[in-house]
C-alpha cells in the first residue's frame, strides 16, 4: 500500500458524540420548515389535474381578489431556457429538462406538475388562493407504462427528442430518450463457450427516497435584487448555481443557508421550490416561505426510476463466467436525467469475466422527473445480476460465496466501464461473510436465505474548508457540505486528528454560500472524502503555521519544531557537540507550546490563525458491499418475515464507525422496503394513487430485525487518511439478497418487485400447480 | 371569501400556562410550530403516519397532526421542548447521542416524546416491545437498529437510577 495513506490513528475510528447532537434529540436544531421571517408570504401551487394537457390560459383575476393575495408566478416567469446545459450539475444535464420540472411552460407533463404559484399573508390564504386560479387545458393522450411509451403509437411526451446514443441518430422522434451500448470481449463466443446459461427478467418498481421532512425554503430579496434563500438542501451551492441558471438572478447575487435537513438520499440534490420562492420574493418584495405537503413530495419530486433488466449469464463447471449480458430500461419521468448510465455501468461490476456486454435506455412518461436514490441506478441492475448469479451458483451446486469468490474482481482487473481497480477490500468483504455466524447458522423451518454483493463508483467532486482558532484554542472548522447523517462529527474527527487535540475542542459549522469556498453538494458518498480532504489539508496548513509560530518565539528553524498530540515540541537537530551551547540545546529539547499557548499568543506572533483549503478531488474510490437475508414467508398470507440480516461492507478508514454501521443499516431497511413494499401505483389516468405515508409503505421499527454490521476496512491507497466513501453502496444489495431469500422460501421464483403479499401468494399458488 | 373569526386558546404546555389564536381548521402541530415557536415538533406528513409530530396530550401520546388546536384548550400538552430539564438530557436522548440514535434527526424528537411515554408505561420492555411501541415513528435513515438499542439502554439506565 502507498506508504503516504495514514494507519495509525487516535481519533479517528472513535466514536464520540456528534457535535450538533444536543441540539438534535432536544428540538432546537432548525430544519427547513422551522424559521418564520417578519412579513413573511407563504405560497402555495396551483398543479396540473392532468397528466398531459396543453396550458392554454392561466387565470389569478378571481384569487387576486382575496384581500392578502400578493403575487403570483407562472412558468412565464422563468426565462427561456433554450439549449443551454445545466452548469455545476454532477451529470451533463440540459437547462431545458430542467426548469419544466420548477413549473411547467405550455404544457403540463404530468398530474400535480406545478402550474402556476401564488403568494398570500398566511397559508390557508395561499391555499384558497390556488384553488381560485383558473387554468384552461387542452388535455392530451398520457402515457404512464415505459413499455407502452416505446410502442410506435405511444403519445409523444417532446415532439423533437431524438434518442441519444445511437449511432447513426434516429431521424424520428420518439419516447427513448437515450439507448447506450458498453461491450467487451465476445459475449457469444462466451456464451458458447458456457457450461449452464441462466436468463431472466427482474422488474424493479419506481420508488421515492422517503426521507421524513418535506422540502420547505424561505427566499428574501432585497432593494437591490439580492436575493438570500433558506432551504433544506443537500448542496447550498448546487441551489445557488441552479436557482441563478433557473431564475436569472446572477448567483453573485444568491446567497443561500442551508438549514439543518432531514433526509435527502440523494432527492434533495436538485432544486424543486427554491427558485419559485425567490421569484415571488422579487415580485412581492417580501419573505416568501414555501413548504410542501407529504403528498406533493410524492406526486411531484423526483421518485426513483422503475426498471426492468433482462440479464443472461454463463458460467463453465467450475464456476468461472464466461459471459454476462445486461440489458435494461428504465423510467425516467417527463424529463431526461435518469441514471441509466451508472445503471448500465455497474450491474457487473463485482465481476471478473472478460465477455460483457450492457446495453441501457431511459424512456420517458408522463410521471414526474426522476432524480437520484443513493447509488442512483445501481440497485436496479445490481438486482437483477445478482439474482442471476444465486440461480446459476445453485444450478451449479456452488457456495454463493465461494461463486464470488472464484469471480471476484480484484486490483488490476479493468471492468467494463474502463477504469482499472486499485486496492479494493470486496475479497476480504466475501470472506467474512463465509465466515460469519449468520452465514453459517442453519436456517429455521421455512425461511430462505439470500446472499448479494454490490459495488458502487463513490465520487469525489469539489470541496472548500476553513478553519479558524479562537484565542482559547478551541477550532471551529466551516464547510459547505449540510450534515445529513453525522457529517460535522467527521470533520471534528479529522481536525482532532491532524492538531492532536481532543475532538471535543473542535467545533463543526455548516457555513452559507457566503461564508466558506464552494462546496459540492452532500451526496456521492464524497463529504467525509473530499470535504474531509480539505479539512485535513487546512488543519495541516494551520499545524504548519503553529510550528512556525513556536520556531519564531524560540529562536530556532522550522525543522527543529515538531507538532506532537496537539503541542510544538522543540527538537535539537544535528549532534550535540557542534552546538554553541549544549547547555541551551538541552534546555530547548525540552521545550514545548500547546495549541491553546500558541493561540493566546497569536496576536503577538503574526496574528489570527486562520486557514482555507480548497480541492477538486480526484481520489474516491469504490465501495463494495455484502448482504445476508433469512426471511420466512406465510404461506397463508404472503406476508414476508425477515428474520435476520447481516451487511459486511468495505467502507475503507471508518472515520466514525457507529456512522459508517448507521448508513450501511439504514441502505439496508430502505433496499428491503423497495423489495417488499414501497411501489408507485398509478391509475389509468396517471394519477398516483399512493401518495401518503399509509399506503406507500416504508418499513417502521416493528418490521425489522437487528441490522447486523461488518466493517471491513481496506484504506483507499489514494487517500491521506484512507478514506472511500460509504454512504450509498448500502442500499444495493438489498433488493437481491431479500428477493434469493423469499424466493428460496416460499419455493417461488418471482422477480417483479416488490414481493408483496398479493403477488407472492398468487407465485406460491402457481409454485404449487 | 369569508373571514372566519380566529379561536382564542388557553392551554398547558410543559406545564406553562400558554396562550394562543387558531384557525379553526389548524391542527396543534402548527400551532405548536408556528403560533408558539416550538418548531422541536416536526410535521413529515400532517396525515398521522410519521410520527415526527408526536406529543402528549393530557398523558397520551399523539400525533398532534391530528388534533386540532382549538382542542388543546384546557389540556395539558407536553412536547419534546420540556423533555431535557434543568439543562440535562434525558436519558433516552443521552443514549441516542451515544449510540448514534440519529441521523438526519427529523424524527428524533418525534422519537423521543413516544420512547419517554413507553418508558414511563413500561420501564423494562423487550426489544420487540420498543418495536412495536415506536411503529408509529417512522425514520429513514437509520433503519431502527440503533434507536431501539438507544431506548433498550435508557429504560436500564432509568431502572438502575
Amino acid at each position: 500500500m502507498n506508504d503516504s495513506v495514514k494507519t495509525d490513528f487516535k481519533y479517528v475510528g472513535t466514536r464520540p458524540v456528534r457535535p450538533d447532537g444536543p441540539d438534535k434529540v432536544t428540538g432546537r436544531a432548525k430544519y427547513g420548515a422551522d424559521l418564520n421571517l417578519p412579513g413573511m408570504l407563504h405560497a402555495h401551487y396551483v398543479r396540473s389535474p392532468y397528466a398531459h394537457a396543453v396550458i392554454k390560459s392561466i387565470d389569478f383575476s378571481e384569487a387576486l381578489k382575496l384581500p392578502g393575495v400578493i403575487a403570483t408566478m407562472t412558468g412565464e416567469d422563468l426565462p427561456e431556457p433554450g439549449d443551454k446545459l445545466m452548469q455545476g450539475a454532477e451529470i451533463e444535464m440540459k437547462l431545458s429538462d430542467m426548469a419544466p420540472v420548477v413549473m411547467a411552460r405550455g404544457r403540463a407533463m404530468f398530474h400535480g406538475h406545478p402550474v402556476a404559484a401564488v403568494a398570500a399573508t398566511s397559508a390557508s390564504l395561499a391555499a384558497e388562493a390556488a384553488a381560485l386560479v383558473r387554468v384552461e387545458y387542452e388535455v392530451l393522450p398520457h402515457v404512464i407504462d415505459m413499455h407502452a411509451a416505446l410502442e410506435d403509437d405511444a403519445p409523444l411526451l417532446h415532439a423533437d427528442l431524438i434518442t441519444t446514443g445511437l449511432d447513426p441518430a434516429p431521424t424520428v422522434p420518439s419516447n427513448l430518450s437515450v439507448d447506450l451500448a458498453l461491450e467487451m470481449g465476445d459475449v457469444d463466443l462466451g456464451f458458447a463457450d458456457a457450461d449452464v446459461v441462466v436468463e431472466r427478467t427482474y422488474s424493479v418498481p419506481m420508488c421515492h427516497q422517503g426521507y421524513i421532512e418535506p422540502h420547505a425554503a424561505i427566499a428574501s430579496a432585497d432593494e437591490t435584487g439580492r436575493v438570500e434563500i433558506w432551504c433544506c438542501t443537500q448542496g447550498p451551492f448546487m441551489v445557488r448555481n441552479f436557482t441563478s441558471q433557473l431564475t436569472g438572478i446572477e448567483p453573485g447575487k444568491i446567497k443561500v443557508t442551508a438549514s439543518e435537513i432531514g433526509g435527502g438520499f440523494g432527492g434533495k440534490t436538485t432544486v424543486y421550490i427554491e427558485p419559485v420562492a425567490a421569484v415571488l420574493a422579487l415580485k412581492s418584495g417580501r419573505p416568501v416561505k414555501v413548504v410542501l405537503s407529504r403528498e406533493e413530495v410524492f406526486r411531484a419530486t423526483g421518485p426513483v426510476s422503475c426498471s426492468e433488466t433482462r440479464v443472461r449469464i454463463g458460467a463453465k463447471k467450475d464456476g468461472t463466467l464466461t459471459a454476462i449480458d445486461i440489458d435494461i430500461v428504465m423510467d425516467s419521468g417527463c424529463y431526461s436525467s435518469s441514471s441509466i448510465m451508472p445503471a448500465t455501468m455497474f450491474g457487473a461490476a463485482c465481476y471478473r469475466c472478460e465477455n460483457q456486454r450492457s446495453r441501457g435506455r431511459e424512456v420517458l412518461t408522463n410521471k414526474p422527473r426522476v432524480w437520484a436514490y443513493r447509488a442512483p441506478g445501481a440497485p436496479q441492475s445490481i438486482m437483477a445480476v445478482e439474482c442471476a448469479v444465486n440461480e446459476l451458483a445453485e444450478e451449479l451446486g456452488i457456495d454463493p460465496v465461494d461463486f464470488r469468490l472464484h469471480n471476484a474482481v480484484e486490483e488490476g482487473d479493468i471492468p467494463v466501464f474502463g477504469l482499472p481497480f486499485q486496492a479494493i477490500g470486496y475479497k476480504k468483504a466475501l470472506q467474512a461473510a463465509k465466515e460469519h455466524p449468520h452465514y453459517q447458522a442453519p436456517l429455521g423451518p421455512g425461511q430462505g436465505r439470500g446472499l448479494a454483493s454490490a459495488f458502487w463508483i463513490n465520487s469525489g467532486q469539489q470541496s472548500s474548508a476553513t478553519i479558524n482558532i479562537a484565542l482559547d484554542g478551541a477550532i471551529n472548522v466551516l464547510t459547505g457540505n449540510p450534515d445529513i447523517g453525522g457529517s460535522r462529527a467527521s470533520m471534528a474527527l479529522l481536525a482532532a486528528e491532524v492538531f492532536g487535540v481532543p475532538v471535543e475542542t473542535v467545533h463543526p459549522t455548516v457555513a452559507d454560500t457566503d461564508s466558506v469556498g464552494y462546496c459540492d453538494g452532500t451526496g456521492g458518498s464524497r463529504t467525509t472524502l473530499a470535504t474531509g480532504g480539505a479539512v485535513i489539508q487546512a488543519a495541516e496548513k494551520l499545524v504548519l503555521e503553529l510550528r512556525h509560530r513556536a520556531a519564531a518565539i524560540w529562536g530556532v528553524d522550522l525543522d527543529e519544531v515538531e507538532w506532537v498530540d496537539g503541542k510544538a515540541v522543540a527538537r535539537t537537530t544535528g549532534d550535540l557537540e557542534n552546538l554553541m551551547d549544549a547547555g541551551a540545546a538541552v534546555q530547548l529539547e525540552n521545550r514545548e507550546m500547546s495549541l491553546v499557548e500558541l493561540a493566546e499568543t497569536s496576536g503577538a506572533t503574526g496574528g489570527p490563525l486562520s486557514a482555507v483549503a480548497s480541492l477538486h478531488a480526484h481520489n474516491s474510490a469504490p465501495a463494495f458491499a455484502i448482504n445476508i437475508c433469512d426471511a420466512a414467508v406465510d404461506r397463508e398470507t404472503g406476508k414476508v418475515d425477515i428474520t435476520r440480516f447481516t451487511c459486511i461492507q468495505d467502507a475503507g478508514k471508518a472515520v466514525h464507525p457507529a456512522y459508517v454501521e448507521g448508513q450501511m443499516q439504514g441502505g439496508a431497511v430502505q433496499g428491503i422496503g423497495w423489495a417488499l413494499n414501497e411501489e408507485y401505483l398509478y391509475d389509468e389516468n396517471g394519477v398516483l394513487e399512493n401518495p401518503g405515508f399509509l399506503d406507500y409503505r416504508m418499513p417502521v421499527a416493528s418490521d425489522l430485525p437487528m441490522i447486523d454490521t461488518v466493517i471491513i476496512e481496506e484504506p483507499n491507497p489514494l487517500h491521506p487518511y484512507g478514506i472511500r466513501g460509504v454512504g450509498e453502496v448500502p442500499i444495493c444489495p438489498p433488493m437481491p439478497a431479500v428477493a434469493t431469500a423469499v424466493n428460496r422460501a416460499a419455493g417461488t421464483a418471482l422477480y417483479d418487485l416488490p414481493l408483496s403479499p398479493p403477488k407472492l401468494l398468487a407465485a406460491i399458488d402457481r409454485a404449487v400447480e | 371569501m369569508m373571514q372566519v373569526r380566529k379561536i382564542h386558546v388557553s392551554t398547558t404546555v410543559n406545564g406553562e400556562p400558554r396562550e394562543f389564536l387558531c384557525e379553526p381548521g389548524q391542527v396543534l402541530s402548527d400551532a405548536l410550530r408556528n403560533n408558539l415557536e416550538m418548531t422541536g415538533t416536526k410535521e413529515g406528513c400532517t396525515t398521522g403516519d410519521c410520527g415526527a409530530c408526536s406529543v402528549l396530550l393530557d398523558d397520551a401520546l399523539v400525533c398532534s397532526c391530528l388534533v386540532l388546536a382549538a382542542e388543546a384548550e384546557g389540556r395539558r400538552v407536553a412536547t419534546i421542548e420540556g423533555v431535557a430539564q434543568d439543562g440535562r438530557l434525558h436519558p433516552i436522548q443521552q443514549q441516542l447521542l451515544e449510540h448514534a440514535g440519529l441521523q438526519c434527526g427529523i424524527c428524533t424528537p418525534g422519537v423521543v416524546v413516544a420512547a419517554k411515554a413507553l418508558l414511563e408505561e413500561n420501564p423494562d420492555p423487550s426489544e420487540e416491545e420498543v418495536r412495536f411501541w415506536l411503529a408509529g415513528n417512522l425514520c429513514r435513515c437509520t433503519g431502527y437498529d440503533k434507536i431501539i438499542l438507544a431506548v433498550l439502554a435508557a429504560a436500564s439506565e432509568i431502572r438502575g437510577a
